[in-house]
């Protein structure tokens, strides 16, 4: 867990991951911006991608374009096949039990909003309550609000505290008998903070709630599994996880996928059709009306190869040590003040540098080719909740390196210079 | 880091530390809202407009350096103007920062406003720019106004 420090000033991590032969996997990460070396550290918002994905992309569009689930003739059969072992990489990552578990949408928001818009309807009504934390992505909050307001329902918030973690004794006082579904995430894009997920979903069940996890920041950092965790739901994105934009998955328990009613209607979601009445396939295909992002999946199952290729296991220990060198580095520089000190924290971390604003600091380290995110990272309550517009964040991946925090922390000396009077 | 510094002029960091007709101004017959929801960028101009004069003006939000500087800048530029001629000049800030490419133009009729040339090589910052000014073009046009989305006309 700790940063070494070589004699020369760089810094070793102790954990075993190539940082180097990894970067070779990435051609975005070869580019200069500004004519500087590109330092990526916005990966909370996407990752770069490797040649393993990009180059499956190409091959799925030449090799397997066709539709699935329709054509009787070789192209068609290769597609089908390539979107079915995807779905079934995806269900061995999250270590699922049936492939059928695994839905593909667009990403971690489309799959929040399936739920929502299905499961939700169904079983929220007036009176009923829905529970969020303090914390969530605008994407785990703007779906259960406007599923509470259709029906009637109230939104809970369990609050946080000035570290950025989750009160328990306030998240256990708003579950009760009226709440049906408690929704919240693993990992805060905008703190950093690892959520007690196992607890959290124990006591959503003790009360008789479903509880949907959005995995978007956590799937690409630590191991997950759905039946450890025993999580009603899960989401996350395809292109946070090193994989294409477009794709992304929801688990669900099969009873629970059994039981909803389809979202949208199309082809490919129906056993039959009449003009009087259609009988809607099972899941997965149930939730997959129209045809698909099938190059995406494929593509997702690409990235999942890849990661696992590293090792999920190896790549939560070398982010951890990157993580604690980088905030240790930006501790060190006067003027800095982090935003949430999360007990536990993933990839992430939020600050303010003197009263610079986070888009002008975003500006000018963009000019020396450096890229973090500034501004509210779509958790606006959660940015009040600091009484501050937004943060500078700073989210690692496991290609990102010590010598990257470094350029980091002198170029934001070179802001605090220019803005001091 | 020239354009940095062409960007972060003088004359914009001191405005952004010392804000001008930073107040809410109690006499205020006009005003506007400005909001950029993907930044959180906030601004309320506040206008004192007597028989197409502008007689007072004051801002009050929060924003980055830019927008701050911008607001505040403008406030000093506007005030004692017609509201005519105040258009006038928000028209040929938006082309400067929006990197106009009239050959008429002429930056040295802008002033000190000149200083925001520099926004035009960073897209990104154009709207932070030009929030007060399109705000301040609503509070104009009518007593109360909110401006919400202005991304449309400007740059990604």
């Amino acid at each position: 867990m700790m940063a070494n420090r070589r004699p020369n000033g760089h810094a070793a991590l102790s954990s075993r991951l190539d940082v180097e032969r990894v970067r070779h996997d990435f051609p975005a990460l070869l580019q200069k911006s500004h004519g500087f070396p590109l330092v990526y550290l916005d990966n909370a918002a996407t990752t770069q991608k490797p040649n393993l994905v990009l180059d499956r992309i190409r091959q799925s569009y030449i090799d397997e374009c066709a539709n699935i689930h329709r054509g009787v003739y070789q192209l068609a059969e290769r597609a089908t096949a390539a979107h079915d072992a995807a779905r079934d990489k995806v269900r061995a990552f999250l270590g699922a039990d049936k492939p059928s578990e695994i839905v593909f949408v667009r990403g971690a928001t489309e799959g929040i909003n399936l739920v929502a818009q299905t499961y939700g309807r169904q079983h929220v009504g007036p009176g009923d309550q829905v529970l969020i934390t303090a914390m969530e992505h605008h994407s785990n909050l703007v779906p259960w609000q406007m599923l509470c307001q259709e029906r009637g329902a109230t939104l809970e918030v369990a609050p946080i505290d000035e570290c950025g973690d989750l009160i328990w004794s306030e998240f256990e006082k708003r579950l009760g008998r009226r709440t049906k579904i408690v929704a919240f995430t693993y990992v805060s894009n905008a703190l950093g903070t690892v959520n007690p997920a196992e607890a959290m979903i124990e006591a959503a069940h003790r009360h008789g709630a479903v509880a949907v996890v959005d995995g978007a920041q956590a799937v690409p950092h630590r191991e997950i599994d759905v039946k450890e965790l025993d999580c009603d739901f899960l989401v996350f994105s395809g292109h946070k996880l090193y994989g294409p934009t477009g794709i992304g998955v929801l688990y669900g328990k099969e009873r629970l996928l059994c039981a909803m009613p389809p979202w949208q209607g199309g082809g490919d979601m129906i056993a039959s059709v009449t003009f009087e009445k259609t009988t809607y396939a099972d899941p997965p295909a149930r939730f997959e009306a129209g045809t698909p992002d099938i190059s995406g999946a494929i593509a997702l199952g690409a990235a999942i190869d890849y990661v696992e290729s590293i090792g999920l296991g190896a790549i939560e220990r070398y982010e951890n040590d990157l993580m604690v060198y980088a905030e240790a580095a930006l501790e060190k520089l006067p003027g800095v003040r982090l935003i949430g000190r999360p007990k536990q924290r993933a990839a992430v971390v939020s600050f303010m540098l003197d009263d610079i604003h986070p888009h002008d600091l975003g500006t000018i380290l963009d000019r020396y080719g450096i890229a973090i995110r500034a501004g509210h990272h779509c958790a606006q309550p959660t940015m009040k909740h600091f009484g501050v517009p937004g943060t500078a964040r700073v989210s690692l991946a496991f290609y990102n390196k010590t010598d990257e925090i470094d350029t980091l922390v002198s170029r934001l000396q070179e802001a605090q210079k220019m803005f001091r009077p | 880091m020239s354009d940095l510094d062409d960007l972060y002029q003088e004359v914009i960091l001191d405005h952004q530390r010392h804000p001008r007709n930073f107040v809410r101004l109690p006499n205020a017959n006009h005003q506007a809202e400005g909001n950029n929801p993907l930044c959180g960028d906030h601004v309320t101009v506040y206008l004192d407009i007597d028989q197409g004069l502008i007689r007072n003006i004051s801002f009050q939000g929060e924003g980055c350096a830019i927008a701050k500087a911008s607001a505040s800048m403008m406030t000093s530029a506007v005030k004692g103007k017609t509201v005519a001629e105040a258009s006038e000049i928000f028209k040929d800030f938006h082309q400067m920062v929006m990197g106009g490419k009239d050959p008429c133009f002429d930056l040295e009729s802008l002033g000190k406003l000149a200083a925001f040339s520099g926004v035009s090589a960073f897209p990104m910052r154009v709207k932070c720019a030009s929030l007060a000014w399109h705000t301040l073009n609503a509070a104009m046009q009518q007593p109360g106004a909110v401006v919400g989305e202005i991304a449309k006309e400007d740059p990604k």
